[in-house]
């Protein structure tokens, strides 16, 4: 077993342990964080049933974003999709047998990290072009968006330019996956590629690449707008209820 | 009018994103609070007004922790902010001052630095790369002066792809300079005028009822009908919470007339209460759970004590926030309650009624029940647009469906008046611009950062006055109301524009004369 299989295999297994360690600890920090008072943006909607259908168009289709500004939405909205594209396209690293609708995404996933690129590009670019923007990046904000171009570049670079071993590559991660270290090939794209993927899972949970699980924790997004017909009150605010608390004077 | 010190800005017809300016309203700073104010309120306060307290530094870093924890809303905004910059135009103070702090999220990323410094990995080891602070005093004069540049409206948040609400960061920025004794002087003085006395413009029992009695002789003189303005009648039906300016301030006063004149001809009884004699609850401005709290407790003990089976609230905008989305969590007015606390009012009020109700609420019910009866020519010489208000906009709501409180204020106002335009539609609605005196900001030390914040309601107003000949200005907010009234002279607009929209109600309404 050559020294680098065993260096990834390490690597993979502590970002993976990062990634989810790190996520799974921000997340029972949103849950068990009360949220005090009652905060949706309104206009909200006024049943469980409108705040998920809310939340999915925030999601899915960034509806607030869309409504500020059209060229941010444009590349954000661009690059998340299609990054979404490339990841599905990548389970057929991970699945054996491949399941049938990954298969179906390939073409789509490829052609998407074209998508992914650009998207990330225009991104990159308003830093720089947009006097606000410029004015609020800091040099991680930089740094986040070459990390995920060097990855898409380095992706595509494989794909179009010059292939790596892929079926070594799936027998290496299906190996990860039970704990049997297959050889990793060694072309320097690939490497690249890994190394970035990794570290991109190890600053996941400490970045601001916590939108995605924080979205979902948004008090002005996942509220009811329900003041006058329920009483939201949270653990800590309970005890004015009763004792001296309860007096104006 | 006194000639200003600064420039104002001049309207062009477009509300135009500025180029950023660096600093430039570095020097626009409120006065800060004295010791003696920040006690009556529950914080410390140094020897000269804005000193900070011995040990501030670890006293902000331990209250900010607290209120990472106690707050979620602060613990998630603090991690999810990208620096996308969707809301790095939306803000009318940055739209009128072109200051980059004035920007939603470099308000947010003065905190946000701090946080990262001393509550996050990457910040604590990597501080320069993502932009992390230390707690130095220049940080803390940053904030001050920002977060008094903040009206808390929360337009950002309508645009944020994550719901960042800046109104949040600036609450808890406010209660942690409280609690290092770097209070305002102008809105922690009003907040203990209304726990000490009852209302922000600490006027006694005695007075209002002088006030009231007087507002009776105006009426009976002007219309022939005696309508009343009841004072802590117990057993009333309603009791109506309204901003104290209502009492006293033009053009307030009107709306007062309103509310008394569709009270009295839809046969209501009802009461005004000397205890719950201020519907504004600065507690809010300043983040602070338990002032807010506290002075929402005397609607609640007013209410059990007159025993009203409905609250109503007068036309203010961050009163009704307040009470239509915290009174039931603060003191139990509304429904739903499971605990003895707030099942002890709510088993008095009529369930039939929202509680609270908003006062548009209120009139429009009458209206649709046929139960007002209005000549709408004598609103004929008002040709009126209608600004809806940030907290009414984006933190309650009126009616039973989401959207609610732009429609029932319209549909009152189109009731009783014939000539009506909205402003453009990107500044109404959830898009609505803050008149520019809110969240605390209604003082004259602020008055460069008041008239160049209203510059985007300005240039939408001027719009509509130029194409359809406006000149009313219809509110529903008592800051509203003042800080227009003192802002649009500098744009060139007469003050008698501004006016409440029960003030419309109050000039068409036809009220039956008692037979003799």
């Amino acid at each position: 077993m050559s020294f680098l299989t065993v260096l990834y295999a390490c690597v993979f297994y502590a970002a993976t342990a990062m990634l989810v360690g790190g996520l799974v600890a921000k997340i029972r920090c949103y849950a068990r964080t009360p949220a005090p008072l009652k905060i949706p943006t309104t206009p909200a909607p006024t049943t469980t049933g409108g705040v998920v259908l809310r939340m999915a168009r925030e999601v899915a289709l960034f509806e607030s974003l869309f409504k500020s500004n059209k060229w941010i939405w444009l590349f954000g909205w661009l690059f998340h999709v299609s990054l979404l594209l490339v990841l599905v396209r990548h389970l057929r690293y991970f699945t054996e047998p491949v399941w049938f609708w990954v298969s179906l995404a390939q073409p789509f996933g490829t052609y998407a990290g074209f998508a992914m690129v650009a998207g990330l590009g225009g991104l990159w670019a308003r830093r720089f072009l947009v006097d606000r923007v410029r004015y609020i990046s800091t040099p991680s904000d930089h740094l986040i968006l070459v990390l995920l171009i060097f990855i898409g570049t380095s992706g595509l670079g494989m794909r179009f330019i010059s292939h790596t071993d892929v079926v070594a590559v799936k027998a290496f991660f299906l190996g990860l996956m039970v704990f049997d270290l297959q050889p990793l090939p060694s072309d320097p794209a690939l490497l690249v590629h890994l190394g970035l993927v990794a570290l991109l899972m190890i600053i996941f949970p400490i970045s601001k690449l916590l939108h995605a699980p924080g979205i979902f924790f948004s008090p002005t997004r996942n509220q009811t707008d329900d003041s006058r017909e329920r009483r939201h009150i949270a653990p800590w605010a309970t005890k004015f209820d009763a004792g001296s608390g309860s007096k104006s004077e | 009018m006194a000639a200003p010190q600064f420039e104002v800005p001049k309207l062009t017809g477009n509300i135009e994103i500025p180029a950023v300016k660096a600093d430039a309203s570095a020097h626009i700073k409120s006065f800060p609070a004295n010791a003696g104010i920040q006690e009556i309120i529950g914080f410390p306060g140094g020897a000269e007004p804005g000193e900070l307290v011995d040990g501030w530094h670890d006293k902000a870093i331990a209250k900010m922790g607290d209120l990472l924890g106690r707050y979620r809303s602060l613990q998630v905004f603090m991690d999810a902010c990208v620096h996308c910059g969707a809301c790095t135009d939306k803000c009318h103070y940055f739209i009128g001052t072109g200051d980059p702090k004035n920007m939603p999220v470099a308000r947010q990323e003065l905190m946000r630095s701090v946080y990262r410094r001393h509550f996050t990995f990457a910040g604590k080891y990597f501080p320069s790369l993502v932009g992390a602070k230390d707690l130095t005093k220049e940080v803390v004069e940053d904030w001050y002066k920002y977060y008094y540049q903040c009206s808390e409206c929360r337009r950002c948040s309508v645009f944020c792809p994550y719901g960042i609400d800046t109104a949040e960061v600036t609450m808890a920025g406010r209660e942690i300079l409280d609690t290092i004794g770097y209070g305002q002087k102008y809105t922690n003085e009003i907040m203990g005028k209304l726990h000490k006395i009852g209302n922000n413009l600490g006027l006694p029992g005695p007075a209002l009822q002088d006030t009231l009695e007087g507002l009776e002789e105006d009426m009976l003189d002007a219309t022939g009908v005696a309508v009343k303005l009841p004072l802590d009648v117990e057993g009333a039906e309603v009791l109506l919470v309204t901003p104290s300016a209502d009492f006293f301030a033009e053009p307030h006063v009107e709306s007062l007339m309103g509310y008394g004149k569709v009270f009295h001809a839809s046969g209501t009884s009802w009461t005004l209460s000397s205890k719950a004699s201020e519907a504004g609850n600065f507690g809010m401005f300043i983040g602070s759970y338990e002032n807010t709290r506290r002075a929402a407790m005397r609607i609640r003990e007013a209410a059990l004590e007159l025993g009203v089976k409905r609250i109503v609230v007068g036309e203010c905008g961050h009163a009704w926030r307040v009470a239509y989305s915290f009174w039931n969590t603060l003191v139990g007015v509304g429904a739903g309650g499971a605990d003895p606390f707030s099942i002890e009012l709510q088993k008095q009020l009529d369930p039939r009624y929202p509680a609270p109700q908003h006062i548009c609420e209120f009139t429009n019910d009458l209206i649709k029940q046929g139960k007002l009866k209005f000549d709408k020519s004598l609103n004929d010489h008002r040709v009126v647009t209608f600004h809806d208000s940030c907290n009414v906009a984006r933190g309650s709501r009126m009616g039973d469906i989401p959207g609610g409180q732009f429609i029932i204020p319209r549909e009152v106002i189109k009731a009783v008046v014939n000539n009506y335009h909205d402003m453009a539609e990107e500044t109404i609605g959830e898009s609505t611009f803050c008149c520019g005196g809110g969240g605390g900001l209604l003082t004259d030390d602020l008055l460069e950062l008041r008239v160049k914040g209203a510059l985007p309601r300005m240039e939408a107003l001027n719009n509509v006055v130029e194409e359809h000949k406006v000149n009313f200005l219809a509110l529903i907010c008592a800051i509203c109301k003042a800080q227009f009234n003192k802002v649009v002279p500098f744009y060139g607009f007469d003050m008698s524009m501004v006016g409440g929209v029960h003030q419309l109600v109050s000039t068409a309404i036809l009220l039956e004369k008692e037979e003799e």
